[in-house]
């Protein structure tokens, strides 16, 4: 930053952009964390490999299908088309249910298997992984449920709010972020 | 911006001014911190006087103090939550939400924080964090007994001991609500810092709390999640079996627990990744506020304004790459340990720095001894003291010797809790009469300053000889040990030293509630200072500037310029 940015100049769509960014360097900080956790813990003797579910490959299917869908919503709201806007994005908050439910299906075939949170740390891993993900893709998914009932309502002005592009990081965040557990989870141990 | 009128709530309550906020933060933490110094003088009470009867005790804690002596359990709990609310709810809360949220945008010229609602709910987060940890203490096994640094597995199995209990779930409950709290914190002094500096205030002008308090928003947002993560883990191994920090083999009684395979020291690296930069949030706030009292009572520039900024920025960056000097006990590779050695030693530089800096602000300057100077000035004694105790826990030699004694207790309560503390005094007493439009009794200021500075060195310096004969710390009667009863009367000396403290701290609360209304009144600029908030009015309202927000066309330290006929020139002056 430098001696341009000043109070007066400053402009809330920076503040906000901002603002996002440090909160995801945050929730980086969060991931990496439990990765060094994991990765320390996948040194020990008890440290067994785990048969991922096959359905969260369709899962991530869906999830880049979302930050697909989501791009096109903040394109037609950029280009004040809001009905297109309110389909794409409740297409994505349906996508982002269904990887949700994709994951808790992947966490049933895992318990079919005999896979537990408590069986072994890599199963551990696998379910705290997941889940505070999934929390995480949950919050995206209220955000999108509310720019829906905005546009649906019409307070969502497009050109005076920057609430779509600012839920479209976070959105795009949560999907490569799951890419990137899914790395570990497959790559490492 | 101002509005007309308020309703009481939203002008108390639910505020969204920065100013407000910043002023419950500091009575939240103004009762945590005399809850903590209770806690304190208790853990000193039974070390001064071993297990004797207190049969009043008895009806606050039936259980801890049953017929009025103190059982071990109890002991546990006390330093446990002694720490904790010292280290988190007060010097975490009060030099940083409460000062930074007060000083911040009036610092840098801006109306307010960057988010004001999510300032609000970062409060009201904290709020019932606070109120869990106290009523942690009257759950059945009391308060959490793992220490501050809830190690497992007295953390991790809820059968460990009674605090690992209720107590230990509360405990964690606490700390998330705080580490929630204290992230949304971090986030808004940085983008508002970043964002909403007034016109002409460049980055390398803003005052140096201002650049602590910047540093401090990132390192929180750095590693308090490393703290969510292990909490988040521990939770786990606690109700639901996992087992993440629990190796097999262990008996609670007679009882194998069924965990297998995990490891301690994993905690404590999630634990200290956060734990060290903790300390230098406590720190650097501090440092900021030394910084800026000294300059305006030595009538002086700062000395080194670059080097003091490149030094905070130092300090933060190496405060991330140290915590492995809490381990070297811990088995970890003496390879590994050197390493941490050298990035700890390296802080000395950087803290060298600053520390000459202030002396060569403070060298052959005409001092105006203010209270507010006094502090600042014991900040220095304080943080070289502890500073140099630090060398030697800081080195793995002398550290497998000094570890878990009382020279640690003694040698962090000078670095961090001890420059903490004198920090924040030197910062109320200094932005007082900006807070509430009246100065503090300079009087009973100085009688504050006195007693707490020698009672201070009087408790916590003999701590250091303690340790090197050998005391442990954490310890609940040290007089087991034949070699440890011949210390008794340095124990009791501290006792006694630590009760005068805490009655002095009695005279600072009187001060700070009556000058709220009968205090002198003070001007908007009432010690002559050059930093922008010295620019509002008396009792700056919502908005903080009634006109517009004044530009900024110099440093904040401009003092005795030759070329000018006053001897400061505010930073809003051309
Ligand atoms: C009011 C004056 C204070 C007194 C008399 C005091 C006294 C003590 C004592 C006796 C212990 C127990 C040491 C042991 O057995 O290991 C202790 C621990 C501790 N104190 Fe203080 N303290 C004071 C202020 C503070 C402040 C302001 C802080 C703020 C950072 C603080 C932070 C801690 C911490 C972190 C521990 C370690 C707790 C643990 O072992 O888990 N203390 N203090
Ligand atoms: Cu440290």
């Amino acid at each position: 930053m430098t001696a341009a940015v000043s109070g007066a100049m400053a402009d809330r769509r920076q503040v906000n952009r901002l603002g996002l960014l440090v909160g995801l360097g945050g929730i980086t900080m969060l991931f990496a964390a439990f990765t060094s956790a994991y990765i320390v813990r996948s040194g020990g003797a008890d440290w067994v490999a785990l048969e991922l579910p096959p359905i969260l490959w369709l899962n991530t299917v869906l999830i880049a299908l979302s930050s697909g869908t989501l791009e096109a919503a903040r394109r037609a709201f950029r280009a004040g088309r809001l009905a297109s806007f309110r389909s794409w994005s409740a297409a994505t908050a349906a996508l982002g249910t269904g990887f949700l439910a994709g994951q808790y299906a992947g966490w049933l075939q895992l318990n079919e298997a005999g896979v537990f949170l408590q069986s072994h740390p890599k199963s551990s891993f696998f379910f705290v992984l997941t889940g505070v993900h999934g929390v995480h893709l949950v919050a995206g998914v209220i955000a999108l449920l509310a720019l829906f009932g905005l546009a649906a309502t019409g307070r969502l002005v497009p050109g005076r709010s920057d609430a779509p592009a600012l839920t479209a990081i976070y959105w795009h965040f949560t999907g490569g972020l799951w890419l990137y557990l899914l790395a570990v989870l497959s790559l490492l141990g | 911006m101002a509005h007309a009128k308020e309703s009481f709530i939203s002008k108390y309550i639910f505020s969204f001014d920065h100013k407000m906020i910043g002023k419950q933060y500091f009575t939240l933490a103004m009762i945590m911190g005399f809850i903590g110094g209770i806690l304190a003088v208790l853990i000193r009470l039974q070390l001064g006087f071993p297990s004797q009867p207190w049969p009043f005790l008895e009806n606050l804690f039936p259980v801890g103090m049953a017929s009025g002596i103190m059982t071990p359990e109890f002991y546990v709990s006390l330093f446990t939550m002694h720490g904790t609310i010292m280290v988190f709810f007060l010097l975490s809360l009060l030099p940083v939400s409460g000062f930074g949220n007060f000083l911040i945008p009036l610092q840098i010229g801006a109306r307010d924080m960057a988010f004001p609602f999510l300032n609000m709910l970062s409060f009201w987060t904290v709020v019932p964090g606070a109120i869990i940890i106290i009523i942690s203490f009257f759950v059945e096994g009391g308060a959490a007994a793992s220490g501050w640094t809830a190690y497992p597995p007295l953390s991790a199995i809820r059968s460990a001991i009674p605090g690992s209990g209720a107590g230990q779930t509360l405990w964690l409950v606490g700390m998330i609500f705080f580490v929630a709290s204290f992230t949304m914190g971090g986030l808004n002094f940085v983008v508002t810092i970043l964002n909403l500096r007034t016109k002409g205030l460049r980055l390398m002008r803003m005052p140096l709390t201002t650049w602590a308090q910047f540093v401090v928003g990132i390192l929180g947002l750095l590693s308090f999640p490393a703290l969510a993560a292990g909490a988040i883990l521990l939770t786990f191994d606690r109700s639901l079996g996992t087992s993440f920090f629990l190796p097999a083999g262990i008996f609670i009684g007679d009882t194998l627990m069924p965990h297998e395979g995990g490891t301690p020291l994993l905690w404590q690296h999630l634990f200290w990744f956060l734990g060290h930069p903790e300390v230098y949030i406590i720190m650097l706030p501090a440092m900021g506020f030394t910084s800026d009292v000294l300059a305006t009572f030595c009538r002086r520039p700062i000395f080194g304004y670059r080097s003091m900024v490149y030094a905070i920025m130092a300090i933060g960056t190496l405060s991330f790459l140290v915590w492995g000097h809490h381990m070297f006990v811990s088995g970890m590779s003496p390879f590994l340990g050197s390493l941490f050695v050298v990035t700890t030693l390296a802080i000395a530089i950087p803290s060298a720095v600053k520390a000459f800096n202030w002396l060569f602000t403070i060298a052959k300057a005409k001092i105006r001894f203010t209270t507010a100077a006094l502090f600042a000035l014991a900040v220095v004694s304080l943080f070289v003291t502890g500073g140099l105790t630090g060398i030697f826990l800081g080195t793995n030699a002398t550290d497998i010797q000094l570890h878990d004694t009382y020279f640690v207790v003694g040698h962090f309560h000078f670095i961090m809790a001890g420059a903490g503390l004198f920090g924040a005094f030197a910062a109320v007493y200094f932005w007082y009469p900006k807070m509430f439009g009246r100065k503090l009794n300079e009087r009973i200021g100085k009688i504050h300053f006195w007693i707490t500075f020698v009672a201070y060195y009087a408790v916590f310096f003999p701590m250091h000889y303690l340790g090197v004969a050998g005391m442990m710390r954490r310890i609940y009667d040290p007089n087991v040990y034949e070699y440890l009863q011949p210390l008794q009367p340095v124990n009791l000396f501290i006792t006694i030293s630590a009760f005068v403290l805490f009655a002095g701290q009695l005279l600072f609360l009187w001060n700070y509630f009556v000058s709220m209304r009968r205090g002198e009144t003070a001007t908007g600029n009432p010690w002559d200072a050059a930093g922008l908030e010295w620019s509002t009015p008396a009792k700056p309202g919502h908005g903080n500037w009634e006109g517009d927000i004044p530009e900024v066309h110099r440093w904040p330290y401009d003092y005795s310029r030759p070329d000018r006929k006053r001897d400061f020139v505010g930073q809003w002056e051309s």
